[in-house]
């Protein structure tokens, strides 16, 4: 070509190139650069907080109590690589023992006291319910909560208020499909825990399975006064319904005891679990002393558990888990390597990206308006739902199977919606690896 | 059937885990009047002991001798500091006091131990034994039976030691009338120690049967303690073979009103049980002391 | 003249908790609301094992059946505030009422195990009628202050202003209760019950008063936590809660309702303080637990220094005169008339009055 065209073309990359820088300094809010700000509550020049409620006690806490912990780990790395715009995040989390009244108390705390940006990745579905409403009156971002409940997607009446992790109705579709195809004509019975948690499960569950097939469906209690107990009776029923699968929609400590009741009662059916509750490092860890002493103890009681897993798997060593296990070597080291740590560093990455997106001096308006937006696929394998309208976090998940003490993928990454007649389908884009510098 | 037969031996199984609660409740309230709310707590704090040894590499059987060895000493220890200022004044003080006493032991656990959930091993097998393909459930495993035993033997042993040995008769004097044995030559209040010794033993005993199953973190022992109280008041405060009856009664039904009823409901039909026992036997099932008719 | 001086305090008290919330930031406003409520709770049981000598471990369950009337009524009836505090008083006096006929004849540990067992197995009720009661996350609704005090009151300081008058409204109520025949009947029947029985008392209707009243005010409480929470749940209910309740009581002074107030304050303003203090030395690990070693240590420590509580302790470092007791004896001297001074008989005599014979009988007294 001749030398004016080539350099027009040169130019016109040229302006290409300097736009986007532009546009990536800028940001949403429009402010290119200049002094930060105190824009926000919350906001200084040096400092940004986020607060949460967390169960760091309590009958929740196994598994759990290692999120926030490893959320803050995340934040820490990105502190030390230069913050957001400068700015270091300072993440309050305090201990709601899993109980909605001190939830509510913490919560209030947090806003009304100290002032926080916003709630972050508070945990847990009847805890954040009892405050959703508070958050929302007060106009605080309430971003990523820690429950798959589909009530955070509800742009009307929570607008500040938004999901992350799979939602249970999607996650019950998911493992619904794999069992009406692997498991035709099995008989199926369900385990799962009395609330909205181990509900909305059930319906996906029930969209996907056949009605014929599902012999047997035990609620338990969480609060119950003697758990063991109430496991068992519930395990003699379902052995008595003589379920070949059994899926179970339970926290790690209920998981545990389920396990313990199979075996005592000589009853192995296949257990298909829902993510919440299928950590193998947390459940291996509650039942080692049950296993016969051959080195990894309880990963011979959970082997052959099947999940559904929406983040790279542990034992993949792809990018994120490399950039993740560098993270924690540094600053949780004395915290396992677990799912939860991968759940907790996941979600502050998800957050970070947010707050780069909300711009140079971040508002609340700005904040909420980056993650209507939508927000890029990140560390997880499906993508978000985010939008103004929709407030669902991922979308899908792929199917995996516990062997010695690790998750192994089953088969693709699906994608699914909410609704009974919403298709399971395979997603076949390839994950984006891990930014080198580990920071969105 | 099978189901009823799983009901009925897991309720028993659990219900010997109530009574050895009940049955260290009522040793201390025969001697010392004093309800010991901190009972649980420390028998959660026995179980970290145990669990530190196992954990150390010493056997189950080693920690075990431990934890019930500290469960002795730790109820002679606290009735000397702690709750032996309180006789004399308003029993309400007592109570208080061994409140305050759990909820210092549940926090000092949560400081030592972390508060994390620990898995506890158990000696024996929890597979539950059959007849043919007839599947007894967990309530018959060698755990299960292993535990009904234990307990079963501690509350013989504490039996024989009431009734043909020279403490026991002691025991059973100043628990009747404190003053008079006094009178008698009796040292009260090595007594008393004593009898909270033998609580603390047995309740460590309770908790290392129980926990495998509860998981250990610093609020394990809560809701056994909360049965085991009941089943002492069911059968009588007074009464040790009361303890063993209630709490076995209690087990029972609480596991068919799981099974069968539902599972939001035991501790509903535990009340149930509970007010119905006492309002006709307002001492509880063995009581010895006539009723008051006012 | 008690009564005039109750009333004097009260509308006092009630002045100056409004000045006081006025001039308190949000955050603490809701505190303020949560004392408030707790000391009316407080002070009931204190009154159920102070004055009537009766124990329970199990008001949190009371405070339950009063905090989901309140949810309840509000979310469907959407009754005016003021009654639906008054029905959840009533409903939890009715709980009250069940629960004494029940625990009638039952004394020291057993009443207490029927009481632990009713705080274990009450909220259950929640969790099996999921459709009306909500399960785990209970139930929300909605409390807005008033039109007429401007769109943009703040909730908080409103709902502090609610609690604070039915505190107040609370303590008065049963300042008169325990300066009336019914509170001289209680303590007598406190302090031996066979002899009551003898003297005329009906024992067990005496009893079932007190357990309604305490379970009344239980019941207030309850409500008035659920407003300033917006919702109730099993979770604010448990067995915890109860126990709480009862070393408040203790610590604050047995039978005294000034010491409610202590208890109050202690309930909610020592933990979230202790676990601030662990949490900025550093121990933030075992932070959740600190709180739990403090507050235990507290209640050893004060049962085994101060067996009376923090009011008795204060008694005492006031000195020996007690107007309590100067208060019961006038009381006693309008209830026999033949301790007083007789009217001007017709001059038979000098005209002087037999004192002497007043004196001997004040003295058996």
């Amino acid at each position: 070509m001749n030398r004016s065209h080539r350099l027009g073309v040169v130019l016109t990359g040229a302006a290409a190139a300097m736009s986007l820088v532009v546009a990536a300094c800028g940001g949403n809010s429009g402010s290119s650069s200049g002094a930060l700000q105190a824009s926000a509550p919350g906001v200084t020049t040096k400092t940004i907080t986020i607060g949460s409620h967390q169960p760091l006690t309590g009958i929740a806490a196994p598994g759990y109590d290692e999120i926030a912990p490893a959320s803050n780990a995340y934040f820490q790395y990105v502190n030390a690589h230069g913050g957001v715009f400068g700015r270091k995040i300072v993440y309050k989390y305090l201990n709601d023992q899993y109980n909605s009244s001190i939830t509510t108390t913490v919560v209030r705390q947090l806003i009304l006291q100290d002032h926080v940006f916003a709630i972050f990745n508070g945990l847990g579905t009847p805890t954040h319910l009892a405050v959703a409403g508070f958050i929302n009156s007060e106009k605080v971002p309430d971003l990523f909560v820690a429950s798959g409940c589909a009530c955070w997607n509800n742009v009307s009446t929570y607008p500040e208020t938004s999901g992350w992790q799979i939602n249970y109705i999607r996650e019950g579709k998911i493992l619904g499909t794999y069992i009406a195809s692997h498991f035709k004509g099995k008989k199926v019975a369900f385990f799962y825990q009395d609330d909205e948690f181990g509900l909305d499960g059930v319906k996906g569950l029930d969209y996907e399975i056949p009605a014929s097939q599902i012999v047997a469906r035990e609620p338990y209690n969480v609060a119950a006064a003697n758990p063991a107990a109430e496991v068992g009776t519930l395990t003699a029923a379902l052995k008595a319904s003589k379920a070949q699968v059994v899926v179970a929609f339970a926290v790690p400590a209920f998981m545990a005891l389920l396990r313990l009741s199979e075996l005592s009662l000589s009853y192995s059916p296949t257990l298909v679990s829902s993510d919440v509750g299928s950590d193998p490092i947390t459940l291996s860890g509650l039942l080692n002393s049950f296993a016969k002493k051959t080195g990894n103890f309880g990963a011979q009681l959970i082997q052959g558990i099947i999940t559904d897993s929406y983040l790279p798997s542990l034992g993949s060593n792809d990018s994120w888990i490399q950039l993740f296990t560098k993270i924690h070597n540094t600053y949780i080291p004395k915290l396992p390597m677990d799912g939860n740590v991968l759940y907790g560093m996941s979600v502050a990455y998800t957050f970070v990206q947010a707050l780069l997106k909300a711009g140079r001096n971040p508002t609340r308006q700005s904040l909420l308006a980056a993650v209507n937006a939508g927000l890029p696929q990140g560390v997880s394998v499906a993508p978000y739902a985010y939008s103004s309208t929709d407030h669902d976090g991922i979308t899908g998940a792929y199917m995996a199977e516990v062997e010695n003490g690790v998750l192994v993928p089953l088969g693709p990454v699906q994608v699914t919606d909410n609704t009974a007649t919403g298709a399971v389908t395979t997603y076949s884009t390839t994950q984006p690896p891990a930014p080198t510098s580990g920071i969105p | 059937m099978q189901e009823f037969v799983e009901f009925t031996l897991g309720g028993i199984s659990d219900g010997v885990i109530y009574a050895a609660i009940g049955l260290s409740l009522v040793l201390i309230w025969r001697g010392t009047r004093v309800l010991n709310y901190a009972q649980g707590g420390m028998a959660m704090f026995t179980s970290y002991i145990a669990l530190v040894i196992i954990d150390a590499g010493g056997s189950y059987w080693l920690g075990f001798v431990v934890a019930l060895a500290t469960g002795l000493v730790l109820g002679a220890v606290l009735e000397r500091a702690v709750v032996r200022p309180t006789i004399g004044k308003p029993p309400l003080n007592a109570v208080i006091v061994t409140i305050g006493l759990l909820i210092l032991i549940e926090g000092v656990a949560g400081i030592i131990f972390g508060s994390r959930n620990r898995s506890f091993p158990t000696p024996f097998s929890i597979v539950g034994a059959k007849i043919g393909t007839f599947d007894l459930g967990p309530g018959a495993s060698p755990s299960a039976f292993f535990a009904a035993g234990a307990v079963l033997a501690a509350a013989v042993l504490l039996a024989l030691l009431f009734r043909y040995t020279s403490v026991g008769l002691r025991m059973r004097a100043s628990a009747f009338s404190g003053t008079v044995a006094q009178l008698m030559g009796v040292r009260v209040g090595r007594i008393t120690t004593l009898g909270w010794a033998l609580a603390g033993l047995i309740g460590a005993l309770a908790g290392m049967l129980v926990t495998p199953q509860t998981f250990l973190y610093p609020n394990s022992m809560d809701s056994i303690f909360v049965l085991g109280f009941t089943a002492a008041v069911i059968g009588g405060l007074d009464s040790p073979v009361g303890a063993i009856v209630g709490g076995l009664i209690l087990g029972v039904l609480l596991n068919y009103v799981t099974g069968y009823v539902g599972s939001n409901l035991p501790e509903l039909a535990g009340l149930a049980l509970l007010i119905l026992v006492l309002m006709f036997r307002p001492s509880g099932l063995f009581a010895s002391t006539a009723t008051r008719q006012v | 003249m008690t009564q005039a001086r109750n009333i004097g305090i009260a509308v006092v008290a009630a002045v100056l908790l409004l000045v006081l919330s006025s001039k308190l930031d949000s955050y603490r406003q809701y505190q303020l609301a949560q004392v408030a409520a707790m000391v009316i709770a407080v002070a009931g049981l204190t009154v159920l094992i102070g004055v009537s000598g009766q124990i329970s471990i199990g008001h949190g369950a009371f405070m339950f059946v009063g905090g989901y009337t309140t949810a309840m009524l509000l979310m469907h009836l959407n009754w005016n505030l003021a009654l639906v505090i008054v029905a959840s008083a009533v409903v939890a006096g009715v709980a009250g009422a069940i629960m004494g006929i029940a625990a009638a004849r039952l004394r020291g540990p057993y009443l207490a195990g029927a009481t632990l067992m009713l705080a274990v197995a009450l909220p259950a009720v929640a969790y099996q009628w999921q459709s009306v009661f909500g399960g785990d996350q209970g139930l929300n609704f909605v409390v807005n202050a008033p039109g007429f005090l401007g769109q943009n009151f703040q909730l908080t300081e409103w709902q502090a202003w609610v609690c604070c008058i039915c505190a107040v409204i609370v303590m008065l109520l049963l300042a008169n209760v325990l300066h009336s025949r019914v509170g001289r009947n209680w303590r007598a029947l406190r302090d031996n019950d066979t002899a009551a029985s003898l003297a005329g008392l009906n024992v067990g209707v005496l009893r079932v008063r007190a357990f309604i009243v305490s379970a009344a005010c239980a019941g207030v409480a309850g409500a008035l936590l659920g407003m300033t929470m917006l919702n109730v749940t099993p979770g604010a209910f448990t067995l915890a809660l109860s126990i709480q309740l009862l070393t408040a009581v203790v610590l604050g002074g047995l039978g005294s309702l000034a010491g409610a107030v202590w208890g109050g304050i202690i309930l909610v303003l020592v933990p979230p303080f202790l676990t601030d203090f662990a949490a900025s030395h550093g121990l933030s690990s075992a932070s959740a637990s600190v709180p739990v070693v403090g507050y235990g240590l507290v209640l050893i420590v004060v049962m085994l220094a101060f067996p009376t509580g923090i009011q008795g302790a204060i008694r005492r470092l006031l000195g020996p005169v007690e107007p309590a007791a100067a208060a019961q004896v006038s009381a006693m001297a309008r209830r026999w008339p033949l301790l007083r001074k007789p009217a001007a008989k017709p001059a038979t005599t000098d005209g002087t009055d037999d004192i002497s014979s007043i004196g001997v009988d004040e003295g058996r007294n």
